[in-house]
């Protein structure tokens, strides 16, 4: 997009550094994130759609997908569950050790991946404090199978639906809630009737951000996974392997698929935040 | 609604209030689930690492490829950071004060590389400044390095920290609008001025956060640059590659004795946070009284 149209196009402007910035921003952004993102579509526009079709439809790459999604879908379904309550009770009740639990919620955005990956998968093995009690009471493991993938991938996506049902639910003004039950409905019908309409668009914002992170997860279940072809190995891995054979057309493809579906999921979130910005306005 | 209907209401307003065996259940549910999932890996980290006693986990420091890992992880944050600074700032200030076509499309794009998965951003350079990569052969004669060296991790965490600072700004330079700058221009300010002292104080709670942010992820990042690094031991290998290193070779006191200095910056990082939503509270709380008394 050329800057002097940009600038033709609008009215005059009193402030200053309108051409600057705008300008900086479009070359930075180009730079870094456009111009190296749109070299992955045409190394595999490259390859031709048969060798591409082949690549992305492998049994192990079919394998990887199906897990790396049904896995996410989960992890994303379990979290905008236990959002909505975490955020339900952070805001609405005091409790000691609220404040704390508040302040921590965030824990995942700023522990390194790879940490979160050690510290799970030491804490999940069969001999670790939560592995051990499951492996003797059901004989099921979690580290080195999907259900570790899970454990991580939950982690990682915590915070997303806390933090976008949160404010939602500290701008609902209690008088509707008042206003509900003096015409004589129950707890359970303003809950369901008033308060939920309005943290179901959040709850879904957060449930597709919890997705879109989880799918693309790499540091924190690398380490529980086990990373076993066809059982335990997630895309990103499947990715990294083939980068690391020097399979560079076999990576690119799988990451196109995947640099797809999150544009797709950018395009969702950003239709759910209008949706929901749209009924809070209402 | 008049003032006598709340009147009526008495403290506490029972009639919003939930069962007592649901409050209770959604607290209980609430703090297992953050134990679980939150405080008992953290504590995991601090536990595993000192589970040998303290000087076992000081040795950990000692090695001469762990302190240029952190060396390495300093000097990546060190440049990351302050171009994203920059970036974020410019950004906000086109995007806040000033009306365009192509607004929205461009906001969504500055977003992109939270939603592009950390391998795939490795990736991506890997595919024009890699050997077989589109500049790669261009490189080779000027025997530049980029992938398998530290330039490609700076790109690579550039890449990953891009929206943390702008997308804090936006929203916050948005609520602000432009009449205080205006008003300083009309005063005969110029624009540096203008920035310097009335854009740059109103925003500078929320440009802290930003940096934290931006700074925690810079560090820590895992993936995105272990696509790009190498892994060559004392010189491409950050903090969190080192940790994966020393995991790999069962030296777990010591992994975890590096990942522990990773979970204290987080902690760092979430105090610092709150301390800045505290202030941002403070600030909002004084504008709308001052604002008030205005009126």
């Amino acid at each position: 997009m050329d800057i002097a149209s940009l600038i033709l196009a609008g009215k005059r402007r009193i402030l200053p550094g309108f051409g600057l910035t705008l300008g900086f921003t479009l070359l930075y952004l180009s730079l870094v994130v456009l111009i190296p993102l749109s070299a992955t579509f045409a190394k595999a526009s490259g390859m031709g759609w048969p060798a591409f079709a082949k690549a992305v439809t492998a049994p192990r790459v079919l394998a990887s997908f199906q897990l790396s999604f049904l896995t996410a879908l989960y992890a994303a379904a379990i979290n905008a569950v236990m959002g909505v309550i975490v955020a339900w009770s952070l805001v609405r009740y005091r409790f000691p050790g609220g404040r704390v639990l508040d302040a921590i919620v965030d824990l995942p955005f700023a522990l390194p991946t790879a940490v979160a990956g050690i510290a799970l998968t030491a804490l999940y093995s069969v001999n670790g404090w939560l592995g051990h009690p499951i492996f003797a009471a059901t004989g099921i493991k979690v580290a080195y199978t999907q259900l570790g993938i899970l454990v991580a991938l939950i982690f990682v996506g915590l915070p997303f639906v806390v933090r976008t049902v949160q404010p939602v639910l500290e701008d609902l003004d209690l008088e509707y809630e008042e206003a509900s039950a003096s015409l004589g409905a129950s707890r359970w019908q303003t809950i369901r009737r008033v308060v939920w309409p309005e943290l179901m668009p959040p709850a879904l914002t957060g449930f597709a951000l919890a997705f879109a992170r989880a799918v693309g997860e790499y540091g924190s279940v690398v380490f529980i996974a086990g990373n076993m072809p066809m059982k335990t190995e997630i895309v990103p891995l499947l990715i990294v392997t083939k980068l690391e054979q020097y399979d560079y057309r076999g990576a690119t493809a799988i990451a196109v698929v995947m640099l797809i579906l999150s544009f797709l999921l950018l395009l969702l979130i950003n239709l759910l935040q209008r949706w929901s910005t749209f009924s809070r306005a209402r | 609604m008049n003032a006598g209907t709340i009147a009526t209401i008495p403290k506490g307003r029972p009639t919003v209030r939930d069962p007592k065996f649901f409050r209770w259940s959604a607290i209980l549910v609430t703090a297992a689930f953050l134990l679980l999932f939150l405080l008992m890996p953290l504590f995991t980290v601090f536990y595993e690492a000192l589970s040998q006693g303290l000087l076992t986990c000081a040795r950990a420091f000692q090695d001469p490829a762990g302190l240029a890992a952190i060396k390495l992880t300093l000097l990546v944050a060190a440049i990351s950071v302050p171009c994203n600074l920059v970036f974020g700032v410019a950004a906000a200030w086109a995007v806040a004060k000033f009306s365009f076509p192509g607004k929205s499309i461009l906001v969504s794009l500055i977003d992109l590389p939270f939603a592009v998965s950390p391998v795939i951003a490795g990736l991506i350079y890997v595919l024009i400044f890699g050997a077989r990569g589109w500049l790669g052969p261009v490189l080779e004669t000027y025997n530049i390095k980029i992938i398998f060296a530290v330039p490609g991790i700076v790109l690579a965490t550039i890449f990953v920290t891009f929206p943390f600072v702008a997308r804090e700004l936006i929203p916050l330079m948005q609520a602000q609008g432009t009449e205080e700058e205006e008003a300083a221009l009309s005063l005969g300010a110029n624009g540096w001025q203008t920035f310097w002292r009335v854009t740059l104080p109103n925003v500078r709670w929320g440009l802290l956060y930003g940096i934290i942010l931006c700074n925690a992820r810079a560090m820590g990042e895992f993936g995105a640059v272990s696509v790009v690094s190498g892994h060559i031991r004392g010189l491409t290998n950050t903090i969190p590659l080192h940790v994966e290193i020393l995991y790999n070779e069962y030296d777990f006191v010591a992994a975890f004795a590096i990942a522990s200095l990773l979970a204290l910056l987080a902690l760092a990082t979430l105090l610092i946070k709150s301390l800045v939503e505290w202030r941002m509270r403070v600030q909002e709380e004084r504008s709308s009284q001052s604002s008030v008394a205005f009126v």
